[in-house]
């Protein structure tokens, strides 16, 4: 369990970047940041493993204090993805998942079977091994980078915006991966977006970040969607618009279900 | 070619000492180098003055500096030792600069996903800054090899040997073939010199050729 327990960030100039937040990510479950850019969603997120201190307040994982941790040792214990990857352009796919392994000690034999393995748990053809970041495509970066998070089985998984920057129809398959590996793994996910769709995707629990990290809402994604708290997590949610408002029609006697303006979207099952 | 035939062990033996003094020069700016630039990079406040303080070293005429740092120092104006720290601190004041500029060329990403995985500073510079750094750094080492290898000449006017004792030999007994032979040598080194750091540069960066041909 990581809990925020009135967690205050303020820059060199004072001015804050998260004010007096606090929330818990319950074991085993996925909680997803939402927020529009500046919110201090990733400010929050680096508080739990270190690169970033808060100015007041505490970050529990387990009901010990970050704080009294060694930041290097606390993050090889913590799966981390970046946006697109955050990979080493100058180290093999393979030696990038084998990073972590290596850094906690794994001999380079092990570190190496170890990243060959993860490759087959992300779906990745283990031909690609070989290869330097800048000969994958952005979804096999994407993915590499999973794999590198997960490669010393950390309980923990910190992702900034991991599916920021690839394209929408590839979004959605490596959310539905997501999803899938989480089902067997059951990690403690902190995920940060601005994309409310995807939090809607991921999350067992959708966290609503104002400014400053100020909490608008949190809750289920049925919750979210079906009973925004306030104007602004109305309009960030996009309750009024059409794809958020199905209809029924009726086709030829097949139910089929469609938008505010009538484009279809799928057919209903009873 | 009367001259050179005459002449090719003495030739031999300069160019020898020319590379005696120029390649410990430019491994020794290397040396220094890396961590200033480094340092300059972390501390933005400290970049622009200390990159200013060192490029004006650059200024200072080199006559006056072989003549001058042996008498702070205490060692022999015709000393190899001298040759080599005046060469140093030519070398020095170009490749700071370069070596900043390699530091910060390093993605911000990389850098950033190397702390967030894991590696502790002193890891990370040896792991990650310094070979991403590598490209940036070539590019100013070559310019650096280049200068260096034509301004060890200057130190045979004091009557440090090297090749340029060719050309004060040569001018002061007009023969054009020795002042022709120092030239072209020199010239040589410096683009055999080019060449290995040319090489050493691809075996080190085979990512950057990856990258390319993507």
């Amino acid at each position: 369990m990581i809990e925020f327990d009135r967690v205050t960030k303020r820059y060199a100039d004072g001015s804050p970047a998260v004010a007096d937040v606090s929330f818990t990510v319950p074991s085993h479950k996925t909680v997803v940041l939402v927020g529009s850019s500046g919110s201090g969603k990733t400010t929050l997120l680096r508080m739990v493993n270190r690169m970033v201190d808060p100015t007041s307040g505490r970050v529990l994982i387990d009901d010990v204090d970050v704080t009294t941790m060694d930041p290097v040792r606390l993050r090889r214990s913590i799966g981390y993805v970046l946006q697109s990857g955050g990979l080493l352009p100058h180290r093999t796919v393979v030696e990038n998942i084998a990073i972590v392994p290596r850094l906690n000690g794994a001999t380079r034999p092990d570190a190496r079977e170890r990243a060959l393995t993860m490759l087959d748990t992300v779906g990745l053809d283990r031909d690609l091994a070989s290869r330097f970041p800048a000969q994958l495509s952005g979804g096999q970066q994407q993915r590499v980078g999973v794999a590198r998070a997960l490669a010393s089985d950390p309980n923990i998984l910190l992702m900034d915006e991991p599916f920021g920057a690839v394209d929408p129809i590839v979004r959605r398959s490596l959310q539905h991966e997501l999803r899938e590996l989480q089902r067997t793994l059951g990690k403690t996910i902190l995920f940060v977006t601005h994309d409310i769709d995807e939090a809607l995707a991921l999350a067992d629990e959708i966290i609503i970040v104002a400014a400053h990290g100020a909490i608008a809402q949190r809750g289920t994604p049925t919750e979210i969607l079906t009973r925004p708290a306030n104007a602004f997590v109305a309009e960030f949610v996009g309750v009024d618009r059409p794809e958020r408002r199905l209809r029924l029609a009726d086709a030829a006697g097949v139910e089929v279900v469609t938008d505010a303006s009538g484009r279809p979207i799928g057919t209903l099952e009873r | 070619m009367k001259w050179l035939n005459q002449n090719v062990g003495s030739l031999l033996e300069l160019t020898v000492a020319h590379l005696a003094l120029a390649v410990p020069a430019i491994l020794l700016s290397l040396v220094i180098a890396v961590p200033i630039g480094w340092t300059a990079q972390r501390l933005r406040w400290a970049r622009d003055p200390a990159l200013a303080l060192v490029g004006v070293l650059y200024a200072i005429p080199s006559l006056p500096l072989f003549v001058l740092v042996p008498v702070v120092l205490g060692i022999g104006i015709r000393s190899s030792a001298n040759a080599i720290i005046v060469l140093t601190v030519y070398a020095t004041a170009i490749m700071v600069r370069s070596a900043a500029d390699a530091f910060s060329s390093v993605p911000l990403e990389a850098r950033m996903s190397a702390t967030a995985i894991g590696y502790s500073t002193w890891h990370r510079f040896w792991s990650v800054d310094l070979p991403l750094a590598i490209p940036v750094m070539l590019a100013g080492l070559r310019v650096v090899v280049v200068s260096t290898v034509s301004l060890v000449t200057v130190g045979s006017v004091i009557g440090i040997p090297s090749l340029g004792t060719l050309f004060t030999d040569g001018f002061q007994r007009g023969i054009v073939a020795e002042v022709a032979a120092g030239l072209i040598v020199t010239v040589l080194i410096a683009l055999v010199l080019d060449g290995i750091c040319i090489l050493a540069g691809r075996a080190l960066t085979p990512w950057a050729r990856a990258a390319e041909a993507r």
